[in-house]
């Protein structure tokens, strides 16, 4: 049941700097905890997070054990024209998933 | 005898602090408590981790399961006015079990009766979801649990849960929360164990929990041996808990560190 919450505000205006937040669902098992009868956790992690906007990427981050389960990932961009950001979170194990959000730059 | 009498009246003003309830005036939640970029995390919903689970949530209150092939939609229909409130009133009386049940026994108990399905186990990602689904329609809403008189002695009976030393440290909850709150212990603010936020997003364990989760790693704590999931003394617990913070605003999903 992996899901995303998405922060991109709706509008606005052209120069402006805004703030893009998100949020994904996952256990981010480190591969460093073992079970009680000593066998190793397999690791099982998001690896990697991009945000595209209009097709160009924007934002890339690399994760590795040490993040939090449900990594929460935000930054900076220049609302420059109208368009759609489009994010993806890639992992261990074929975790993928995509998300997107839409913005009105007047 | 001047001493002894000294010494006398200093005990009784001690006794008479310890167990002291907390004015309704002086009542905080744990958020309070928290640093500012915590509590940032709690108020807004594209942030807090614990609406990962309202949204699963959302979706089970949908699914259609069980041998009556029943979704909870198709009895309460849309949750966000039919369970509005609802957890706020949790733990509440139960005719068939003659005692009081907390939401997760509610929804495992609307399961078995209703949809003739399995109940969840506690703790489990989907009876998580639901709760928290359930208990957000809540938020804001004050508390208001432990008013029904049949509860009267199961709120007594937490109460005294709630006073009594237990474990190899042996203290009772109110050591802690009533006469210590202001103070804290190995760095973390000790707050004053109103039940306000669950279930929680605990960011010590990366997930979302239920009240009776925190009160077990609390019994643990102080080192006693920690009630089993659902048992009897822990909805007390939550009970009293909970009238203990009446009319206080509902969080769930809460943030805590």
């Amino acid at each position: 049941m992996a899901s995303a919450l998405i922060n991109v505000p709706p509008k606005a205006k052209r120069g402006d700097i805004i703030e893009i937040k998100t949020l994904m669902s996952h256990i981010m098992e480190t591969g460093y905890r073992h079970t009680a009868s000593g066998e190793v956790v397999p690791r099982n992690i998001i690896t990697s997070f991009t945000c595209r906007f209009n097709g160009a990427e924007i934002f890339r981050a690399d994760l590795f054990p040490a993040i939090s389960a449900n990594p929460f990932m935000t930054f900076f961009t220049t609302a420059t024209e109208s368009g759609k950001f489009e994010f993806e979170w890639i992992g261990d194990q074929g975790f993928s998933e995509t998300a997107s959000a839409s913005i009105t730059v007047e | 005898m001047k001493a002894v009498g000294a010494i006398a009246a200093a005990l009784f003003a001690a006794s008479a602090v310890f167990a002291a309830e907390i004015p309704q005036g002086q009542r905080r939640s744990g958020y309070s408590f928290m640093k500012p970029d915590t509590q940032a995390m709690q108020d807004e919903d594209t942030a807090n981790p614990g609406m990962l689970w309202v949204l699963d949530g959302e979706a089970l209150w949908k699914r259609k399961l069980g041998a009556a092939d029943k979704a909870c939609a198709d009895c309460h229909d849309d949750a966000r006015t039919s369970m509005k409130g609802v957890a706020a009133r949790y733990p509440t009386f139960d005719k068939i079990a003659g005692r009081p049940i907390d939401l997760e026994q509610r929804i495992n108990a609307c399961r078995s009766n209703h949809q003739q399905a399995a109940p969840l186990a506690f703790e489990s990602r989907e009876l998580l979801a639901l709760t928290a689904f359930v208990a957000r329609q809540s938020q804001g809403a004050p508390i208001e649990a432990g008013g029904d008189p049949q509860l009267a002695p199961f709120v007594t009976r937490g109460r005294e849960l709630y006073l009594q030393r237990q474990g190899q440290l042996n203290l009772a909850c109110t050591n802690c929360h009533d006469d210590n709150w202001d103070k804290r212990l190995a760095g973390s603010a000790i707050t004053q164990g109103h039940a306000t936020g669950y279930p929680l997003y605990r960011l010590e364990w990366q997930s979302l929990g239920s009240l009776q989760r925190r009160l077990r790693a609390c019994i643990t704590g102080v080192r006693a041996q920690a009630y089993d999931y659902g048992a009897p003394e822990l909805v007390e617990l939550e009970l009293y808990l909970m009238s203990r913070a009446r009319g206080m605003p509902m969080e769930a999903p809460a943030v805590r560190p």
